[in-house]
């Protein structure tokens, strides 16, 4: 028994370290002293400096938490409202409409991306934040949906009919008991969807236009003219806040079954 | 005032293809106690549902203190359900579980905290206001289910197998504590179970439902000494059963040939309303009023017949017996294991069964 469990032990820890060492080995060059990334000269914080002065990247910052915020609250009113009329409302053609709603979890991006731009050209909608924003809400709608549906699936419908029995139009009894109860589940899907729209790269490269650089893209742009420490800091603050962000996101789905 | 506070008026309902009532029609007085009882899938439960209002009758109509139900949503009826496993509003603390009904009403805060306080002691629940229902035990749930229904002092209280989650210990007592409390409110109450015992200690009137028909409905008298039909007598434990044809008829008692068994006996027995010299009828027994000896002679008995022990269950406080009359016909006897003079028999042991007239239920057919 004790010779398999170091051997498990060991595995997982392999796995840990084939996962997070390029991070780390990220993390730790960002204070790095020397300009040319491969060698350790010493301790500092200047990349950071440079990072926080730099007005073209804030500036993409502030578009990515700008796109970031709309469409998650766009992706978190339509995601709900679809797993709600998905599990509890039965229609014809329900399981159809219920794999196109998954597919774009499963079709590479690449193809969404073109598609949605294909789309805007076709309407005439000029590429900006605005289509970029409607990108993200579209490839997180399915993402909320999926986590609140799950859920949903678990609440006992009886809950809703109780409230009815006692008073409750359809609407309060919504308001009332079942969102008050899907709630951790809307808002890990939230922040799932927010940190998915902060990371994206792909949809985004797309559907932007001019003026409409979002972190993502900077990043790419500023590699294209060579790696300096400050991408390694940027990236090394990108990923604690994700992190962060995915935590807390499964934190929240996980807490109210943690009680039953 | 109407003449009944819940009418139900030849209701039909399907469920997909599935009949779950069948012209169903019943009528429920104002402050009764009154039971649905029958077994899984008898409509009884799809009955309550359609009071409450989740589902919409196919055909029929329902009456609640004379107003049709036919266009109301569960909330606006005059109607509250007790839920099988309460549907406690989990993230709700008692309190604020009981004031609910009361809060889509409108009604002001300083109705509403005087009335739930109301509740929660007429429910002996004060100490536990402020708990969520996870911190409650079964039989403080039930009550928070309880209490959260009559709150809204409905003109009729569904409930749904109130006593269905408790164990038989808190059953028994709840079965009692119910009671008293539908005396104390004076509300209709409409009781769904599969439990006779429950439907017949709790009610003023039970209606034995089978395939979504009512097959009797009566006190739990009635019910027990006279069950209308075979199915009835079978649900509320009179499982014995023998057919034969009456020879002759003497003022209220017959006396009936049965072909079923070796012998060719006959037996006396209650004379049924409507029955003729040849009517075939068939005679039900409870297991628990047969008295078994090896004696051949009636020692005040009207009847005996001969049967073979084939098997011998203890059970406690009771000897269950299997016996066979014939190769086609066997009974249950209960006996109880009170005092050391009851004698015990053996599998094998040919014995006697004895009964009197009157204890046995006789059926026309």
């Amino acid at each position: 028994m004790r010779g398999r469990r170091a051997w498990l032990l060991s595995a997982s820890l392999a796995d840990l370290v084939f996962l997070y060492a390029p991070i780390a080995v990220l993390m730790l060059f960002s204070f790095n002293a020397s300009r040319l990334s491969a060698t350790w000269q010493g301790f500092t914080f200047q990349w950071y400096r440079l990072l926080i002065e730099d007005v073209a990247l804030l500036a993409a910052v502030q578009n990515s938490l700008l796109v970031g915020v709309i469409s998650t609250i766009i992706a978190t009113v339509l995601g709900v409202s679809a797993a709600v009329s998905l599990e509890r409302v039965p229609f014809r053609g329900q399981r159809v409409v219920e794999g196109a709603l998954l597919l774009p979890l499963v079709i590479p991006e690449v193809m969404m991306g073109v598609a949605l731009m294909l789309f805007f050209v076709l309407i005439k909608l000029p590429l900006s934040l605005v289509t970029v924003t409607i990108g993200h809400a579209a490839f997180n709608l399915p993402i909320v949906a999926v986590i609140v549906r799950a859920r949903l699936h678990k609440l006992d419908p009886r809950l809703e009919e109780a409230a009815r029995d006692l008073g409750a139009t359809p609407w309060q009894a919504f308001r009332r008991v079942t969102l008050p109860l899907l709630m951790p589940a809307v808002l890990g899907g939230a922040l799932m969807a927010f940190t998915i729209s902060l990371d994206d790269f792909i949809v985004t490269f797309f559907t932007a236009g001019p003026g409409s650089t979002t972190l993502p893209l900077k990043v790419y742009s500023m590699v294209k003219s060579g790696v300096s420490p400050v991408i390694n800091a940027l990236s090394a603050i990108l990923v604690l806040v994700s992190m962060a962000l995915i935590g807390l996101s499964l934190a929240l789905q996980r807490e109210r079954e943690g009680q039953k | 005032m109407a003449d009944y506070s819940v009418e139900i008026q030849d209701v039909v309902k399907y469920h997909s293809a599935t009949l779950a009532v069948d012209h169903l029609s019943l009528e429920v007085r104002p402050g009764e106690f009154f039971s649905l009882l029958g077994p899984s899938g008898s409509g009884k439960t799809s009955t309550l549902r359609l009071l409450a209002g989740f589902e919409r009758p196919d055909h029929g109509d329902i009456r609640i203190e004379g107003r049709s139900m036919r266009d109301v949503p569960p909330n606006l009826r005059p109607a509250n359900l007790v839920f099988q496993t309460y549907a406690l509003f989990p993230h709700l603390t008692v309190f604020d579980n009981i004031a609910f009904g009361l809060e889509m009403r409108r009604l002001s805060r300083a109705e509403i905290d005087p009335r739930v306080s109301a509740a929660l002691d007429m429910m002996k629940l004060r100490g536990k206001r402020d708990r969520l229902p996870a911190q409650l035990s079964g039989g403080e749930q039930q009550r928070v289910a309880l209490a959260r229904a009559l709150v809204n002092r409905p003109a009729g209280l569904l409930l749904d197998e109130p006593l269905g989650a408790l164990d038989q210990q808190l059953r028994q007592d709840m079965q009692v504590e119910l009671k008293a409390i539908q005396e104390q409110v004076g509300i209709t109450f409409i009781c769904v179970t599969h439990h006779q015992e429950e439907a017949l200690t709790m009610s003023d009137r039970v209606a034995v439902m089978n395939h979504g028909r009512a097959l009797q409905v009566g006190t739990p008298q009635e019910i027990y000494e006279a069950p209308a039909s075979a199915f009835v007598a079978n649900f509320i434990g009179v499982s014995n059963g023998l057919t034969g044809r009456i020879v002759t008829i003497t003022g209220a008692r017959c006396t009936v040939s049965l072909p079923d068994l070796p012998t060719g006996p006959t037996i006396l027995a209650r004379r049924p309303a409507g029955a003729v010299e040849g009517s075939r009828v068939t005679v039900l027994l409870r297991p628990e009023r047969l008295h078994l000896s090896q004696d051949v002679h009636l020692n005040g008995f009207e009847n005996a017949l001969p049967a073979r022990v084939s098997k011998a269950i203890y059970n406690g406080n009771e000897m269950q017996y299997l016996l066979r009359l014939s190769d086609s016909v066997s009974w249950k006897a209960r006996v109880p294991n009170s005092g050391g003079d009851r004698k015990r028999f053996l599998p094998g042991e040919v014995i006697f069964v004895r009964w009197n007239a009157d204890e046995g239920v006789v059926l026309t057919e």
